[in-house]
């Protein structure tokens, strides 16, 4: 396949798994006609019909709600959530429902549905738009979430996400929709799965979503000044691949979680906590963050600044090697 | 008011109101009345109102049917008596009893058909006994062995649900999705299918139940939105959760709403029987308001005498759903007094049944809290059960 973006690789795997699966339906605010405010799902309901690409009232926990219950009957609802700042009036159903419908049933139901948020900040949006909220799932028993970083992987991992009978919460980062990459025949990899994108030898940066490029970029300039820095692309935030991860850091002895996310009480905490207990005897310095700031998101004039980008990652990096 | 009096006051109106806002506005009646609007096809002292609309309904069931709402009412009671005194002997660890909402429980449960689905609260025991959930299943949720253990699509009957009108919306999605399988407006009375969601007077002012009723009209979606109004919600009377009445609702989403009286089974029956048809039939939502009551406390960790007077427990002890049935089914000669000894008979077999199914209950493995989360493999829960096991085998090797 030529190169495409991440939202145009979204839109291919939504279009492969209606053609495979007549339940697979799509619901959400804007995503027929329009295609979505990200034009994710151009052209989906043209092609498929308003029966399974719905437009829906504009009401997230009426759109999740109501997406329990297509479960139940049968279907596998793909939920569009417009911004990741839209998710909270949602919040109840997935963390009460979504998530525990399945242990208190006893297995005898379970919700095969997938969530997809844009996520993450960089585009210069009003408050809400720029939100980083994984950290509230993967909280969450029950729930599986994951984050794309690149075309291929979006097209693979969407298509894997709606295939899975466990409910997922899909993130994509959205100033990166417009990334081009080539994609492959088949997957790699399974869902669960994190993927080494640089190799290095002497410090590891875990990163996910739009915050890889960034790593990537960070890992490039400090090939420049002789720092081998390897790149490890979580993709799974729920469950964590901690094999790949404590392979990673058992090798450089050095890790720092970069993440938009507000540092405290984010995921790289639940990272760091993991490394520390997989990979004692093999780090050389403490585990780093680098994250948002612990305040509400800033105008957009402040993101560059709230932000970790390419500076802040080398400025990590150089205390860790240094410490 | 005279319609002289109504003329002069419409004429008195300030300009931008108007008669209707009057009425929409209107206070909800009060607890003893049910006001005008609501149907009612057999009174407190069981004699039965003709309505055009719904005796139709009520004339096509036999009398071994109407016995048999009879028997529902008596037994659901007891089963509802045998639980709380569990709780209070500590077997459960806490009941929600359905005193005084039988009527409304086991009317709208015999009125759907076997394809129907139900949505319940944590209350709606009358209507898993008519979808034939053994009550043992809901006793296992009270005793904390479980989060409800039985399979919703055995009997088309949904696992309770405790966040207040979360199930709404739920009920709202599946009704969505029987209109996608076609099953709506064919014709075929034993395949349409319908969906009933059920909740009470507090829940209605959540945000999720709107957000139903919004979704349910909009999509047209075959369902009946069952609101049991018992009056209370814990400790807060309508008057905390609602302007005006409720069934008026319905209006202001698109489609019709209707007070029934809850406290008569057969007025609940028909006016669901017929909101239901209607859904599969493909003319959309109705709502309906079970004006009915809550005889006891809200669960029994509350106390209702901390806040509402005895003398309004003892109005609607005289509308009481049980005892104006017998009168009914006596008066007419459809049920003797060997009849009501045999339910009578009944009702003690199924408490014995529900004691010692409850006193015999084995508690769960401890391993079932890792076995139901995800249905593929997920290597933090397996490490964590890996982990529990490991410990738990300590104890037993004298490890720890």
């Amino acid at each position: 396949m030529a190169a495409t973006t991440i939202a145009r690789s979204i839109n291919a795997g939504l279009r492969a798994a209606m053609e495979r699966d007549p339940k697979v339906l799509l619901m959400g605010e804007d995503i027929g006609k329009l295609g979505g405010v990200f034009r994710v799902t151009e052209g989906l309901q043209k092609d498929f019909g308003e029966d399974r690409v719905l437009d829906t009232p504009l009401a997230e926990a009426g759109i999740v709600g109501t997406a329990i219950g297509l479960a139940l009957r049968g279907y596998r609802p793909v939920v569009e959530i417009q911004f990741d700042g839209f998710i909270y009036p949602a919040f109840d159903h997935i963390t009460s429902q979504v998530a525990k419908m399945r242990a208190r049933s006893l297995s005898t139901v379970t919700l095969p549905m997938v969530i997809r948020i844009p996520v993450g900040g960089g585009i210069g949006a009003v408050e809400h738009h720029s939100e980083s909220n994984e950290a509230y799932f993967t909280h969450t028993a029950g729930l599986r979430v994951v984050c794309c970083s690149n075309a291929d992987d979006a097209f693979w991992m969407i298509q894997e996400a709606v295939a899975t009978d466990d409910p997922v919460l899909f993130y994509e980062p959205k100033r990166r929709y417009w990334d081009k990459g080539e994609v492959g025949d088949a997957p790699d990899l399974s869902l669960g799965q994190a993927r080494v994108v640089r190799p290095g030898t002497q410090a590891t940066l875990l990163a996910y979503g739009p915050m890889v490029k960034t790593c990537l970029q960070a890992a490039e300039a400090a090939a420049a000044a002789g720092q081998d820095l390897e790149v490890v692309d979580l993709r799974s935030l729920s469950p964590l691949d901690v094999d790949t991860i404590a392979g990673s850091v058992r090798r450089t002895g050095h890790a720092i979680v970069v993440h938009e996310a507000p540092t405290a009480g984010g995921l790289g905490a639940e990272i760091a906590a993991t490394i520390q207990q997989e990979c004692f005897y093999s780090l050389e310095a403490p585990v780093l963050r680098v994250g948002g700031y612990d305040v509400p998101y800033p105008p957009a004039k402040l993101e560059e600044e709230f932000l970790p980008d390419l500076d802040r990652v080398l400025d990590a990096v150089d205390r860790s090697l240094a410490y | 008011m005279s319609d002289t009096d109504v003329a002069a006051s419409v004429a008195a109106t300030p300009a931008g109101s108007s008669s209707e806002l009057d009425r929409l506005t209107a206070p909800v009646p009060a607890v003893q009345d049910g006001g005008p609007d609501m149907v009612q096809l057999l009174t407190p002292e069981g004699q039965r109102v003709p309505d055009a609309r719904y005796d139709p309904i009520v004339d096509a069931l036999t009398d071994e049917d109407l016995r048999g709402f009879y028997r529902d009412l008596v037994l659901i009671r007891r089963i509802d008596t045998e639980a709380t005194a569990l709780q209070r002997q500590g077997e459960l660890g806490i009941w929600a009893s359905l005193l005084g909402q039988e009527a409304a429980q086991v009317g709208s449960g015999r009125a759907l058909r076997p394809q129907d689905y139900a949505f319940p609260t944590y209350r709606e025991h009358g209507v898993a006994w008519c979808r034939g959930v053994d009550p043992l299943n809901l006793l296992g949720l009270f005793r904390g062995v479980n989060h409800g253990g039985w399979d919703p699509n055995e009997k088309n009957f949904h696992l309770y649900t405790i966040v207040i009108g979360a199930q709404t919306l739920h009920a709202t999605g599946y009704a969505m999705g029987v209109q996608k399988d076609g099953a709506v407006g064919t014709g075929d009375l034993e395949r349409d299918t319908a969906v009933i969601a059920y909740f009470g007077d507090g829940a209605t002012s959540q945000g999720d139940v709107s957000e139903s009723l919004v979704f349910a009209g909009v999509m047209n979606a075959p369902i009946v939105f069952f609101c049991q109004n018992n009056q209370w919600a814990i400790s807060e009377p309508n008057e905390r959760q609602t302007r005006g009445p409720l069934y008026r609702r319905a209006s202001g989403f698109g489609f019709p709403g209707q007070r029934v009286d809850g406290n008569d089974v057969l007025a609940v029956y028909a006016v669901t029987r017929a909101a239901l048809d209607a859904a599969r039939g493909g003319q959309g939502p109705t709502f309906l308001e079970a004006f009915t009551y809550r005889m006891g406390a809200h669960t029994t960790s509350d106390d209702p005498t901390k806040y509402r007077v005895s003398a309004e427990v003892e109005v609607w002890k005289h509308r009481d759903p049980i005892e104006r049935l017998k009168a009914w089914l006596a008066h007419e000669g459809k049920a003797d007094i060997a009849f009501f000894e045999s339910v009578e008979k009944e009702a003690d077999e199924v408490a014995v049944h529900v004691r010692e199914g409850c006193l015999s209950m084995p508690d769960p493995d401890g391993t079932q809290m890792f076995d139901h989360v995800y249905v593929e493999p997920h290597p933090l829960v397996e490490r964590e059960r890996a982990e529990f096991l490991a410990y738990q085998a300590g104890f037993e090797d004298g490890g720890h």
